[in-house]
Formats: C-alpha cells, sequence, structure tokens
C-alpha cells in the first residue's frame, strides 16, 4: 500500500474554510447551521489520513441519481430526509416502523475512519460517524431462524432522477449474511468528517461494510428485514456472473471484466498511479474468521 | 444542399484539425488548472475515449452524408487522423496515468479482459490506417488497394462500440446511441448504390 504522507491531506484550513463558508450560508438561510455530531475514537479506526471531504461528496456512485459520479452531488440536494422511517420487519421480536430518531436511540455514536473499496478498483479513506449494525439488531432482537438480512433504499422517483431509469429494478437491494451484519465492523452510518451524512453519500442513514466493496454499503436505507434465506442483490440481479453476494474485496480474484490486484486512490491527483489491494481491503484479521473453509472463488 | 457543399469547400481542412484540438486543448487546460474533478485519470481518459469515437464516427458519416448529397469528403482525413490521435492519447492515458506503468497488470489484461482487447484491436486496425493517410500511399498503393485497406476502419470502430459496451456497468442512453450510430453507419453501407440514377453519359 502506498504509504500516505502529509501531502495527501487537505490542509485543516481550507477545509476548516470551507465548513465556515457553508455554516455562513447556512446562517443566513436562517436554517439550523450543521452541528458537529459528538463521536468517539474507534479502534477499528485505520490511522490512513482521510480522503479530502471534497472528493468524499462529488465523487459518488448513487445510481438513483445518475450513473455518473458528480450526478448525486448535482441531484442528490432534493432528497427529503426528514422525516425519515425505516422499516424493521422481518424475523425479528419487534417489528415495526421506526422513526430515526428511534433507530439511533442508545446507539453509541463512534468515528469509524474505514478505508473504502469500490468494485471499479478505485479507493478512499471515509471518516463515517456510526454505529455498529449489531446494536440495533440486538434491541429489536433476532430470531433464531434468521439467517441474513436484507436492507433496501428507499424509492422516491420524483426526488431521485436516476430511478428513472429502466436498466436497474429498484429499490436498490442489498444484504448481509447474519453473521457479517453482527461483527463489529459492520454499521450503520449517520455522518461523516463529523457532520451529518451529506445527501448524495447515503443521508441520512447507510450501511457500511469496510471489508466489501463499496456497492455492498447500501445508501438511504428504508428497510430492514431478517430473513432466513439469502436475499437478492442489485448488482447480482443486473450481472450474477460479474457481482456476488459476498463480493469480499479480494486481489486474487478478479472482476470477469476488470482485474482487483490494484487500485487508484482518489484525491492522488493526476501521476498517483495505483496501490495494491489488499485482501478483505486490509481487515483480513478481523473477518477471515468469518469465511473460513469457505472457497471464496466460488462465494465471490 | 449546394449551397452547403460550395461553403465547405472554401472551409480550409486545417480549421477542421484546429476545431478537432480544441477538446484536448481544453482537457490539457483543465489537468494544469484542477478542473477534472476527484479522479482526472478517469476524467482524461473517459473524455479522450469519447472523442476517438466521436471523430471516428464522425469520418464514417462521410460517405453516407455524401450518398444524401452533402460532400464533406476533404474532411474525412482530418476526421480520421483526429481519431487516431485521440484513441493514441486514450490508450497512453491507461498505460501511463490509469495502470500507473503496471506492465505485468496490463500484460494480464490483455489477454484476459474482453474489453481491454476489443479496444486495443480497436487501436491496432487504426495504425496502418494513419500510416497510410499521406496522399504519397494513397499513389504508391493505388486507390482500390487504399479503399481496401481503410475498410478496417469498420473494425475500429465496432472495437470502439463493443470496447464502451463491455465496460460500461449499466446501459445508458448515451451508450445505446453510440452502438446504434456505429451499426447503422455500416448498415447503410450494406444497402447498394443502385438506386442511384446516373444520368447517361456520367
Amino acid at each position: 500500500m502506498r504509504r500516505l504522507t502529509w501531502s495527501d491531506v487537505t490542509p485543516q484550513p481550507a477545509w476548516l474554510n470551507r465548513r465556515q463558508l457553508i455554516a455562513g450560508a447556512a446562517a443566513l438561510a436562517a436554517s439550523p447551521a450543521l452541528a458537529r455530531i459528538e463521536a468517539a475514537p474507534s479502534r477499528y479506526s485505520t490511522d490512513a489520513k482521510p480522503t479530502a471531504l471534497e472528493d468524499i461528496t462529488s465523487y459518488n456512485n448513487f445510481y438513483e441519481f445518475g450513473t455518473g459520479k458528480g450526478d448525486p452531488a448535482k441531484y442528490a440536494g432534493g432528497l427529503t430526509v426528514d422525516p425519515w422511517s425505516v422499516v424493521i420487519d422481518g424475523l425479528v421480536d419487534k417489528p415495526g416502523t421506526y422513526d430515526l430518531a428511534d433507530v439511533i436511540k442508545g446507539q453509541p455514536l463512534e468515528e469509524r475512519i474505514y478505508r473504502f473499496r469500490c468494485v471499479e478498483a478505485w479507493a478512499m479513506v471515509v471518516p463515517w460517524i456510526g454505529f455498529e449494525l449489531a446494536g440495533l439488531l440486538n434491541r429489536v432482537g433476532v430470531q433464531p431462524s434468521a439467517k441474513f438480512v436484507a436492507f433496501e433504499t428507499l424509492v422516491r422517483p420524483e426526488e431521485m432522477p436516476g430511478q428513472k431509469s429502466p436498466f436497474i429494478d429498484w429499490p436498490y437491494r442489498e444484504g448481509l449474511r447474519l453473521d457479517e451484519a453482527m461483527h463489529p465492523l459492520t454499521i450503520l452510518a449517520t455522518g461523516l468528517y463529523g457532520e451529518e451524512m451529506p445527501k448524495q453519500n447515503g443521508a441520512p442513514i447507510r450501511l457500511v461494510v469496510p471489508w466489501k466493496y463499496g456497492f455492498k454499503s447500501i445508501k438511504s436505507i428504508v428497510r430492514i428485514s431478517l430473513v432466513d434465506k439469502m436475499p437478492r442483490t442489485t448488482w447480482n440481479m443486473l450481472q450474477p456472473s460479474e457481482y456476488g453476494f459476498y463480493s469480499n474485496v479480494n486481489p486474487k480474484v478478479s472482476h470477469p471484466r476488470w482485474s482487483q490486484a490494484s487500485e487508484r486512490v482518489i484525491g492522488s491527483g493526476l501521476f498517483g498511479g495505483r496501490q495494491d489491494t489488499l485482501m478483505f481491503n486490509g481487515y483480513e484479521a478481523e473477518v477471515a474468521g468469518l469465511y473460513s473453509g469457505m472457497d471464496l472463488k466460488a462465494n465471490y | 444542399m449546394d449551397g452547403v457543399n460550395r461553403l465547405a469547400r472554401k472551409v480550409p481542412t486545417w480549421v477542421v484539425y484546429l476545431l478537432g484540438l480544441v477538446p484536448l486543448g481544453y482537457l490539457i487546460w483543465g489537468a494544469v488548472a484542477g478542473g477534472l474533478g476527484p479522479d482526472p485519470v478517469k476524467a482524461i481518459e473517459h473524455a479522450l475515449g469519447e472523442r476517438g469515437l466521436q471523430f471516428l464516427l464522425a469520418s464514417l458519416a462521410v460517405t453516407p452524408l455524401r450518398r444524401l448529397g452533402l460532400n464533406l469528403v476533404r474532411f474525412r482525413r482530418a476526421l480520421g487522423l483526429l481519431a487516431f490521435l485521440y484513441v493514441a492519447l486514450h490508450l497512453t492515458a491507461w498505460v501511463w496515468l490509469d495502470m500507473g506503468l503496471r506492465f505485468g497488470e496490463m500484460a494480464t489484461d490483455l489477454t484476459k479482459r474482453p474489453y481491454i482487447i476489443a479496444g486495443m484491436v480497436g487501436f491496432v486496425v487504426m495504425l496502418p490506417l494513419a500510416a497510410t493517410s499521406w496522399n504519397g500511399a494513397i499513389r504508391r498503393m493505388g486507390a482500390v488497394a487504399w479503399n481496401r485497406l481503410h475498410r478496417l476502419a469498420y473494425v475500429a470502430i465496432l472495437a470502439g462500440v463493443l470496447h464502451l459496451s463491455l465496460l460500461v456497468k449499466v446501459w445508458t442512453v448515451e451508450t445505446l446511441v453510440y452502438v446504434a450510430l456505429a451499426l447503422g453507419l455500416l448498415a447503410v453501407r450494406l444497402v447498394p448504390k443502385a438506386g442511384r440514377a446516373r444520368p447517361a453519359g456520367v
């Protein structure tokens, strides 16, 4: 992995300035200024330096707003994220429609600085704010027959112009095996860089599974279902030979159309070159045990 | 139409070259001034590839347009060479900026990845076209052989849209338009010319 140096970091005055501008603009518009979210540091954070806020918020795959990387930043502004509720159903003791505040209630917020690896072979480092999905699942009570967790993104074509595309069967769906969902690295994120989740990054609440390709980390979640069978997932439905259910970052298993051996680092400029991709995106020590005895080539 | 043809005859070909280089200048400006977004490498790579495809389509539109009465044949060489320039730069961007000169990985890609193979085929078949684009080559080869060789442009455009189609993760209207234009421009060449009545003695 290429060593990140201080030159990779957006200078603090620069991003502080941006925040002051944003805060100033917000105050002028007499709307509540972005509040800094209190979050504890985490032992799961990487010491790699985070990608600049501007890059994290302007380079997104969020096809609900269009297929271009800049489309989410351009079109997500109109998304209504308050009020927001999440349906939690299936094999749980306390199913129901939970208001967002209720979903978050009592969950300890942490800052998790995670490596993020897209299946398209680019990478970032993102300082998420969130809590462990296990905390929520334990609160709603997972029944013994539950084996998988299925997630769905909001469908609201009038606010999500990309959903007018007929090429994807909306809603966007993702899923995890229950043990993956209960793993302490798996979080529901509600913010990044110390502030509320930007809409283009999956506001108000999204999944982050750092050892899997980015498309597994579903955005703007409205439904979490505990189920006994492997759920259908959007990219797998589109191209089953290319996107498996597991989709763990694995430099030794190529995507049929491109290699996964290396990745480009967003923010490293024109001549940044590539760095080697790490097994499980660098989280091998934490998660390899989940897959012991499994053929990772067959279960890509 | 005659008016347009008369006007086209007055436009020197260097104007086409110059206009064709504007997007390149714009890209270089963006790269230097930092206006290409968070991933300038992909932005450059995509822009170069797309321009290559567009100029190739433009050069292949010349013959069908001529059958409709619009004669732009004097600009065809410029369009073809601009296509070659952009495709060559696209390849350079991949080798150098995107792959960071990781030749081992690129060699694997060239044997395993259909979209890379298709793209490379497109580039390779354009080489003899660029190499024989000067008047002397046409004279030496003879018009018949030269024309036959330059049918490789059909292979190039097919390889180009195949490269694009294999590369995209989901179909978009844009991709479908490129594929439709390429297939359309090739299909009209299958329409026999017999329908065109030629005045006697011409």
